[in-house]
């Protein structure tokens, strides 16, 4: 009889919440502009708009990515209706948080489905852009996943990407090394728990053996053990390695350069577009990350105008350095309006429609933007842009030779 | 079985069943969000694992908070099958199949960890079963398996290790785990699972065998003088909870694309948030974990319109709904609060 | 035993003249200091309350941004940011032990309060992610001593790492003399022994769990200083793995016992980095947790841990 009185209460109470709450979310539905960080898309009542949604972790671990797709998509949004919008219509966005797990992901994908999204700038990640582009390529929906990077992401030809797939980044950074002769010696550390850098680091080991260099020690870390980096570091330094390639996250590889400093090591250290935003953790000595290497499509304190701006404008409204992440999204944006402009494509046309619209025109467009002044783009999804290899010193990226 | 008990049971099925009508009807008539379409499937396998779970903690009485990992097992194992006979069995025995392969091995591992955890007791039980939970996660991600020509391959590696056939095709990569499984769940099946393991734990609960369990949950020494072989029943228990994981597993790897054996779907934080499935619903009663799967699935999801505030509700609403259901003090305001409203109505 | 077969190789490593044996060991004393400050935290609200704090991680993790906090905008120094912390990590304590916990206390089930603090380290983490944002921080280690270096420079001990094993045994020390040397020690250990006979003898129960909250929470930011400087990343997640791993330490060294704590928190901080140099570095989580049920196989209540006596 007791339980049956906690089953009641449980019921209850979860009823009551459970009302209000889908008596919040059916408002929030209703209305064009929602809350939080989509909030600032101007409503344009009066009339159609084009309305691209967007998917990233917003909150655990991994939302420092998702949060800076998320915030350029709504800062190219503004900038896009502040200037006329697509084809003379206003562009609405709204975010939707996925935890960095697929399940969500997939969630995430249907709210926004539900409240008219007509294309995808998303999802921020691999194995979760994988999952949702089963839903868009059944709803043929566009989907230009800015930073999902492995190799299975585009599969469906309904999917395009504005970052380099895993594969191509591996392949590109032996590469480099081997031609540019920089070390005959390399170590690897690498997060053997992630899609995105055991994909690098797969084909960058397969790739070595072609361009003359000895991967001496590759050693692994795993999201449950990414504090302490000593034995990877030292392992390292203990086969003579000349050279640590980095395909990592920026996140953990400010604690791989503090820990080599302490213990003083200094090969060479290379790293892939995910190493972009190492100099703008906040209180990191910039001064460890000297004569870091990295091929990366995008650097925050570039000096063209676009980037000044881009970078300017989301600092003031975010309070956070941006990272090739939303840099990539911010294109994608771009990308986007001018498949639309060139199809001469309008809201009220269905959602496949403009699908095909918009895939029609991706293959034939020069784009320019953050990350490359010209990319193109193939039926298979993948992007043509050049790498650009960098190298920090004193605190800022110079084009290395 | 008493007829009480046998009207107990029926209102469970009852209630899935009903429910089940009323989401096909609005699904049929279009009156369902591609939103909440989307996370029926989700929704009945947590509540599948819920009730696993509660076999585990509410029945026999262990504290587990490594069940996740069985669902892995199982989401793998059926996962592995459906890739290799993807295109040699057509969808519905190969899911069938992918079921029986599922649950077998969830089964078989359940059976081979519960003999060195249930020798112990309490938290150290639970820990332990934290720490396989952990294993299983971590070994999967270090597996790569692929098939060519020759057969099999197996590393504990990387890829490159596996020394592949170019026909061959890689099936488990490391962390980036399986992609592509088929997509052969849907809410009719997840619905056909719930109610098949309902009927399973409900059976065994009212049955000789589930007697002796939760004789052996309250008191285990007194169970044995008794002549209850407690590790038979303990095992017992153990194994079908296992499996019901396992059958959740399976669910999981065929209604996603992407399956990656990584902390947000089987570490540890994922077998509380069961946990908190089971708790909430209360312990022992597996009418309840049904319910509390669906409703604490479907809280954060319904959060959505708070953007970033969300998680930071669903905490303050889980703490709130604790204290409620449990603390001592709450309950008897309760029931005063009970007692009086019953007064003015008599 | 050991054989002579096992240990010849490591000592030849040893005494061959590469030092990295002897990096690895201290390295991994380091990590398992941290894990040990922790895992006192854990383990004396363990034995006392009777309940496994899943927040404890989250106190660290508050602790952290703390001191992070004071000495980056208040331009305080170090010293003024670490007791800032533990002024305010012991208060969060004691009230989360008021607010969440205490009111189920006596709940039907243990369980009860095991999930509500799990929603309370959810609320932490949500917190703080809404307040600092997700991107990493970087820490200044609070510690500015340089270190030692010994044999010429092939072998470096760095300050944070000594000062690290230092404090955990001053920690280790302090608290063993408080519980065994002051009345409100004593309290505690006839609290943790029986609560209802501690309050027919006079005892305040509330209080003295109270004061276990204060010290755990408080060590929590200590921990959190120390783990920061060795590990300087500050984000909204960080106590949550290293909470998980001194848990398993608590519960290897035997929960509720304070030096079974410590011995478990070094065992597993160089259980963690050897396995991970000679074994495997994709599975050291795996073989870190395989000891762990070995361990408990054979003493199944911990290295220290008191056997449970069953009743009829």
């Amino acid at each position: 009889m007791k339980k049956m009185k906690s089953v009641i209460s449980l019921l209850a109470a979860s009823a009551l919440l459970a009302g209000t709450i889908a008596g919040c979310g059916g408002n929030a539905g209703g209305n064009t502009a929602s809350t939080g960080e989509s909030t600032a898309t101007e409503s344009s009542a009066s009339g159609a708009t084009f309305k691209i949604g967007s998917i990233g972790p917003l909150t655990g671990g991994a939302a420092a990515y998702g949060l800076a797709v998320v915030n350029s998509v709504e800062l190219a949004v503004n900038e896009i209706n502040a200037n006329g919008g697509i084809n003379g219509y206003q562009v609405e966005m709204k975010g939707e948080d996925d935890e960095l797990n697929a399940e969500k992901s997939v969630n995430a994908y249907n709210t926004l489905k539900d409240w008219g999204m007509q294309f995808l700038v998303g999802s921020t990640t691999s194995a979760c852009s994988l999952a949702v582009s089963e839903n868009t390529h059944e709803d043929n929906m566009f989907q230009l996943t800015p930073s999902a990077s492995a190799a299975d992401c585009v599969a469906y030809d309904n999917v395009f990407r504005v970052c380099f797939s895993d594969p191509n980044q591996g392949l590109a950074s032996a590469q480099y090394i081997g031609s540019h002769k920089l070390a005959s010696k390399v170590a690897i550390i690498y997060d053997s728990s992630d899609v995105y850098s055991s994909g690098i680091y797969q084909t960058f080991a397969q790739e070595a053996v072609n361009q003359g260099f000895d991967v001496v020690s590759a050693e692994a870390f795993t999201a449950d053990s990414k504090t302490d980096f000593s034995v990877q570091l030292q392992k390292a330094k203990d086969a003579g390695a000349e050279l640590l390639f980095l395909p990592i996250y920026y996140t953990e590889a400010s604690l791989i350069l503090t820990q080599a400093n302490t213990m003083g090591y200094a090969p060479i250290f290379f790293g892939v577009d995910g190493m972009d935003g190492i100099l703008t953790v906040e209180n990191f000595d910039t001064s460890l990350a000297e004569g870091l290497m990295l091929l990366t499509p995008f650097a925050a304190d570039a000096t063209d105008d676009l980037t000044v701006n881009y970078v300017k404008n989301y600092k003031e409204k975010y309070g956070e350095t941006p990272n090739q992440f939303g840099a990539d999204a911010y294109d994608a944006v771009y990308i986007i309006k001018q498949c639309l402009e060139e199809a001469g494509a309008t809201p009220d046309m269905s959602v496949s429609d403009l699908c095909e619209a918009v895939k029609g025109k991706i293959v034939t467009i020069t784009a320019s933007g953050l990350t490359s002044d010209t990319m193109t783009w193939d039926a298979s999804g993948e992007p043509n842009k050049e790498p650009k290899a960098v190298v920090i010193k004193d605190g800022a990226y110079v084009t290395a030779e | 079985m008493t007829k009480k008990k046998f009207k107990d049971q029926f209102i469970t099925y009852g209630i899935v069943i009903a429910l089940y009508l009323i989401m096909e009807i609005l699904m049929k008539t279009g009156n369902l969000s591609s939103h909440l379409k989307g996370l029926l499937v989700p929704m009945t396998y947590y509540a599948v694992i819920a009730v696993a779970l509660n076999l585990c903690v509410g029945i026999l009485g262990e504290l587990s908070i490594g069940h996740c990992g069985f669902m892995c097992i199982g989401a793998f194992a059926s996962a592995v099958f459906s890739k290799l006979t993807q295109n040699t069995l057509p969808a519905a025995p190969r899911f069938f199949l992918a079921f029986v392969v599922g649950i077998a091995f969830a089964a078989l591992f359940g059976f081979l960890i519960g003999i060195p955890v249930l020798r112990l007791k309490g938290d150290y039980l639970a820990i332990v079963t934290l720490a396989f939970g952990e294993i299983i996660k971590n070994v999967i991600n270090a597996i790569y398996f692929g098939v060519d020509s020759k057969g099999p391959h197996i590393s504990l590696n990387n890829v490159m290790d596996l020394g592949m056939e170019p026909d061959g095709q890689v099936i488990i990569n490391g962390a980036m785990g399986i992609t592509g499984t088929p997509r052969d769940a849907n809410f009719t099946i997840a619905i056909v699972v719930l109610l098949l393991s309902l009927f399973v734990v409900l059976n065994l609960m009212n049955s000789r065998d589930g007697r002796a369990i939760m004789a052996v949950r309250d008191n285990s020494i007194a169970a044995e003088s008794a002549g209850i072989n407690v590790t038979k029943y303990k095992m017992l228990a153990f194994t079908i909870s296992a499996a019901i994981a396992g059958a959740a597993g399976v669910l999981f790897s065929h209604n996603i694309t992407s399956l990656t054996a990584t902390s947000q779907y089987f570490g540890y934080n994922a077998s509380i948030m069961i946990l908190v499935y089971v708790v909430l619903g209360g312990i022992g009663n597996i009418r309840g974990s049904v319910i509390a799967a669906a409703i604490l699935y479907l809280l954060p999801e319904m959060l959505r319109g708070l953007n970033t505030y969300r998680m930071l509700i669903y905490s303050i609403v889980l703490i709130a709904m604790m204290l409620f259901n449990w603390a001592p003090a709450a309950i008897e305001w309760r029931e005063k609060v009970a007692h009086k409203f019953i007064k003015r109505n008599a | 035993m050991l054989s002579k077969a096992f240990l010849v190789p490591y000592l030849q490593i040893f005494v061959g003249g590469n030092m990295s044996f002897l990096i690895y060991l201290i390295n991994g004393l380091s990590l398992g200091s941290i894990y040990a400050i922790i895992a006192l935290g854990y383990t004396m609200v363990y034995g006392i309350a009777k309940m496994l704090n899943f927040a404890h991680g989250d106190f660290i993790m508050v602790g952290c941004y703390v001191i992070f906090t004071i000495c980056s905008t208040f331009s305080g120094n170090t010293v003024v940011g670490l007791i800032a912390a533990v002024i305010l990590c012991t208060l969060l304590g004691i009230t989360t032990e008021k607010v969440a916990y205490k009111p189920l206390r006596g709940a039907a089930s243990p369980l009860a309060v095991l999930i509500t603090a799990i929603g309370v380290s959810y609320f932490l983490e949500n917190l703080a992610l809404l307040i600092f944002g997700a991107d990493i921080k970087s820490f200044s280690s609070v510690v500015s001593w340089q270190g030692l270096s010994f044999a010429g420079g092939d072998l470096k001990i760095q300050g944070v790492t000594i000062i690290t094993i230092l404090s955990s045994v001053v920690i280790l020390i302090v608290l063993q003399l408080f519980i065994h040397k002051t009345r409100e020690g004593q309290a505690m250990l006839a609290v943790a022994e029986d609560k209802g006979a501690a309050m027919l003898m006079g005892i305040n129960v509330n209080k003295t769990i109270s004061l276990t909250f204060a010290i755990g929470s408080a060590l929590a930011a200590i921990a959190g200083a120390l783990l920061c400087s060795a590990y300087p990343s500050l984000s909204p997640y960080l106590g949550a793995m290293p909470g998980i791993k001194a848990f398993v330490a608590a519960v290897f060294g035997g929960i509720g016992s304070i030096p079974g704590a410590m011995i478990g928190g070094l065992v597993l901080g160089i259980v963690e980095i050897l396995s991970r140099t000679y074994i495997s570095s994709q599975l050291s989580d795996a073989i870190v947790f395989g000891i762990l049920i070995v361990v408990l196989l054979v003493k199944p209540t911990g290295l220290l841990g008191k056997k449970i006596q069953e009743k009829v």
